[in-house]
């Protein structure tokens, strides 16, 4: 990619709220890795919530926005495969604007895809001497392919798990359930409370069984559920978005 | 409107375009046939079977009433083919000669060209099949080819014994119908 | 029905419910493995939903094929515009045949058009032969999953029904002893009875054959012992060629189970002599589901039950709770064409996680349908309801920045300053069994401004 591509930053509004330093990470990062990256002021929320609650057709004036507000980058990188599923495949159509719509969803890339298929970065180097877990988040995965899900016979890859490849010290867990939810799932959190939690302690067990003491994870809703109950039962693991792991190896 | 015709009509209504049928294409396979047929017997929980065996078998008096559809093992045969396909409920063995295997999945094809009566393999308490290894096919895209369009009422492909696993999921073998399958590969 | 609600109750016996999942889990391992056995397992599952694709675009002449060869081989065809009709059907036959008793094998589709009911109250013994159907039939209940309908019972439950109804030994409850149990009651009822149901799995229209798999070997025990067979099918079970018949059966039994294929897998084409075969076509809202674009490939169904097994919402709510004939994610897309209204928490009980896809051998992509599900379902509740407002106002908030920026103040300012009983109160549904993120003194846009960006 030429150095001259401007790259939009895309942060998810409840990143921008509640997890800044992965949004800085995310910033950092790309920058280091030599990227022109700004950061739009006027971005808001890209409507996956209401899309996700049955309400695609309310969000025609933030999907607007979104396109507006991005659409003079070369690049939109997010650090979200839930957020960038939902801008490339599920906003609705803006009528009258579509190849307008398409050209933008076409520049939209979750970060470790970005890294891997547009930086063409294979792995990076690093020092992290720990048991972690990785956290799959199923719209990234299966939404974007972002690795493969554990139904299919193909290949097995994972482009987050790659780029850490090569970090030393770093020991994988290995999973009895590789791929499976942790519940969160948007509102679906909330208005199936009782599954939702029980399938996030699940998830915890099996990281937690398998002695991992950190989990690394692509998307920060997936993880403000899953952290969110750990902290609740003072479980001790940790957690961080891969932009902070990423950001933290490179000096 | 009878409902055939609202059927059809309601289908017609909707003008879909046509979505083309794919050709299955020729599937590569590796495995040695015999092997991976006789393991699949196994898998299913059947068990292959020498000849010895079976002569034992039929020799040591443990089934009763024994019916032999195949020819090689008439002599053996004490149970006449009954009228009404009921009274083949005292049945104990049955012999019957299948027309091919599957490599892939174990399943052997008979039709009523073999059976005598349709129930036969199934009301038997314990069945015994015999494959000419020669016309053993890899899967099940080979098998259909063989059937081709042949002409049969009915035509089943058997790959074990009778089970279910319908109580907490713990296999069980001989639910309703034969209680083992023997397979001897000729 | 509420998914919700049913779901927490099923979740309350917390041992249950972990066996419950871990079980399925183990099917759908099963399944994992077998279906990596096999080098070409996507490209199977693609040419069946082409095949699936190419039968729901020509649904009509398949029909029409498939009536004309079954009938030149001696079945009688008959058509159901409804489940209504379907029974009528079924009774007449029997009525005809002045059958009081009955043996039927598995056959979601009759579970739909509720016929056991129907012809129990037209006095006629019903006999469901499938071991786990027989059981739920024992306890008058409904199965709970399509292909394993006993799942959710366990065996000293099972051995408690058993003893009560063929007086096995109390508190015997060994699956084996249990099986044989039922193995000799069910003899019987195969001996005695003059019809037998079946349903179907494939029907072919270039022979007018149809196909139907089991493990049991309880559908071949009813209806070759049986004078009559009456065997029902949706209109969307038909594939063109026989040929197919390799592609659907290499896939189905290893998405089931793991195995690489049923044990019983049987093709009638004619009856034999001196007996009778029925088929009876059924509608029941499926052309008008073919008529539903983005919802008509879940026509494609095999009824396999992969999607239930590895879904992690049924998986730890159990059938019950989806208060549907078909339950699980298929269910999920079926069931609000058929009644919108009460099934409207279906599309919602799933967080689109999008397993129940790449496990489909056909291919369905449920979870798609399930956030299609959702949008028809929102508009067709009233529009003034709270939850739509409160959709509206935020649509509002985020297509205005400034909007936004104060609203996410006032929510991490009040985070700060109320106190955790308020937060965590149980009206905080999130907060019940999970804890908030610490909160950061600025969000990112105010570090970002703050580095001197703007
Ligand atoms: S939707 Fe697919 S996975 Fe689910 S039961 Fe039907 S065929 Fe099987």
């Amino acid at each position: 990619m030429s150095i001259n591509k401007k790259v939009g930053l895309f942060i998810p509004c409840y990143v921008d709220q509640f997890y800044p330093n992965v949004a800085i990470s995310t910033l950092e990062l790309l920058q280091k890795l030599g990227c022109n990256v700004s950061y739009p002021m006027n971005q808001t929320c890209c409507g996956q919530p209401m899309a996700n609650a049955g309400y695609e057709r309310d969000t025609v004036a933030t999907t607007q926005h979104f396109l507006d507000t991005f659409e003079s980058f070369d690049y939109i990188v997010c650090p979200s495969g839930s957020c960038v599923h939902h801008v490339r495949d599920h906003a609705p159509c803006i009528e009258g604007k579509e190849t307008f719509q398409k050209d933008i969803q076409h520049k939209v890339y979750e970060l470790t895809e970005f890294i891997t298929d547009i930086l063409k970065i294979t792995d990076i180097k690093g020092t992290y001497p720990h048991r972690v877990g990785f956290h799959s988040s199923c719209h990234g995965q299966r939404g974007l392919r972002l690795a493969s899900s554990s139904e299919l016979n193909q290949p097995v890859f994972n482009k987050a798990k790659q780029l850490l490849a090569k970090f030393e010290g770093l020991e994988w867990v290995e999973l009895s359930r590789k791929d499976e939810c942790c519940g969160f799932g948007g509102t679906f959190a909330v208005t199936e409370e009782a599954l939702s939690v029980q399938m996030g302690k699940d998830r915890l067990q099996d990281h937690i069984s398998k002695d991992a003491e950190i989990i690394i994870g692509g998307d920060m809703s997936c993880i403000m559920h899953l952290s969110g109950i750990a902290s609740r039962n003072k479980q001790a693991i940790k957690f961080k978005h891969i932009a902070e792991v990423l950001n933290e190896a490179i000096i | 409107m009878n409902s055939r015709e609202q059927i059809l009509s309601d289908i017609r209504i909707l003008k879909i375009d046509n979505s083309e049928l794919p050709a299955i294409p020729q599937f590569e396979y590796e495995a040695d046939i015999i092997e991976s047929f006789k393991t699949s017997i196994t898998t299913n929980k059947g068990e292959i079977i020498s000849e010895e065996a079976l002569m034992d078998l039929l020799e040591s008096g443990e089934f009763v009433n024994v019916y032999s559809a195949s020819e090689s093992y008439s002599k053996h045969s004490n149970f006449g083919l009954p009228e009404d396909p009921h009274e083949l409920k005292n049945l104990d063995l049955a012999i019957i000669e299948g027309d091919f295997g599957v490599g892939e999945n174990g399943a052997i094809w008979l039709d009523d060209s073999k059976l005598g009566h349709r129930v036969l393999p199934f009301i038997t308490e314990h069945l015994v099949i015999v494959v000419d290894k020669t016309t053993l096919v890899p899967n099940m895209h080979e098998a259909y080819k063989r059937i081709g369009q042949a002409h049969s009422g009915f035509g089943v492909f058997i790959a074990g014994p009778s089970k279910t696993a319908d109580i907490e999921q713990s296999l069980v073998i001989g639910a309703h119908g034969a209680k083992s399958l023997r397979v001897l590969l000729v | 029905m509420n998914h919700p609600v049913q779901a927490a109750k099923f979740l309350e016996d917390k041992s249950n419910a972990k066996w419950h999942d871990e079980t399925l889990w183990f099917v759908r391992d099963k399944r994992d493995l077998s279906s990596k056995s096999i080098p070409e397992w996507e490209k199977l599952r693609e040419l069946a939903s082409g095949i699936k694709d190419n039968v729901l675009s020509n649904l009509d002449s398949y029909l029409v094929e498939f009536e004309k060869n079954a009938t030149k081989n001696g079945i009688k065809i008959h058509w159901a515009k409804d489940a209504e009709e379907h029974n009528q059907i079924v009774l007449s036959i029997l009525e005809e045949k002045d059958c009081k008793a009955i043996v039927k094998s598995k056959s979601i589709l009759t579970e739909e058009c509720h016929l056991n009911l129907y012809l129990e109250e037209n006095g006629v013994e019903v006999v469901d032969t499938d071991l786990g159907e027989r059981i739920v039939q024992f306890l008058n209940q409904p199965p709970s999953h399509i292909v394993l309908p006993a799942i959710h019972l366990k065996k000293e439950h099972i051995s408690e029904i058993f003893h009560e109804k063929l007086q096995t030994e109390k508190g015997n409850n060994d699956p084996y002893y249990l099986t044989q149990a039922a193995r000799k009651h069910l003899r019987e009822k195969f001996l005695a009875a003059k019809v037998a149901i079946t349903g179907v799995n494939f029907g072919v229209a270039e022979t007018g054959e149809f196909v139907v798999c089991t493990n049991e070997g309880n559908a071949d025990m009813g209806v070759h012992l049986a004078d009559t067979h009456i065997a029902c099918m949706g209109i969307e079970k038909l594939i063109p060629k026989r040929e197919h018949l390799g592609v659907f059966l290499r896939l189905l039994a290893r998405s089931a189970t793991g195995q690489s294929i049923t044990n019983y897998n049987s093709h009638f084409r004619s009856p034999s002599e001196g007996k009778e075969i029925h088929i009876i076509l059924l509608d029941n809202g499926r052309t008008k589901q073919l008529g539903r674009e983005k919802f008509r490939n879940s026509l494609k169904c095999i009824r396999c039950g992969a999607c239930m097994n590895t879904c992690p919402i049924y998986r730890r709510s159990g059938g019950y709770s989806y208060g549907s004939v078909v339950p699980g994610p298929i269910g999920s897309i079926l069931s609000p064409g058929i009644d919108l209204k009460k099934h409207s928490t279906l599309p919602f009980a799933s967080t689109l996680c999008g397993s129940c896809s790449d496990v489909c051998p056909v291919k369905i992509n449920i979870h798609e349908q399930l956030y299609e599900w959702r949008q028809e379902i929102t508009k067709a509740q009233s529009s003034i309801n709270a939850k739509s407002i409160a959709m509206k106002i935020a649509n509002g908030i985020f297509s205005t920045p400034f909007a936004y920026k104060i609203s996410g103040q006032i929510m991490r300012g009040s985070l700060k300053i109320l106190p955790e009983s308020v937060t965590y109160s149980n009206l905080n549904t999130w907060g019940k069994e999970r804890d908030l993120p610490e909160l950061p003194k600025q969000s990112f846009k105010d570090w970002y401004k703050n580095k001197g960006n703007e």
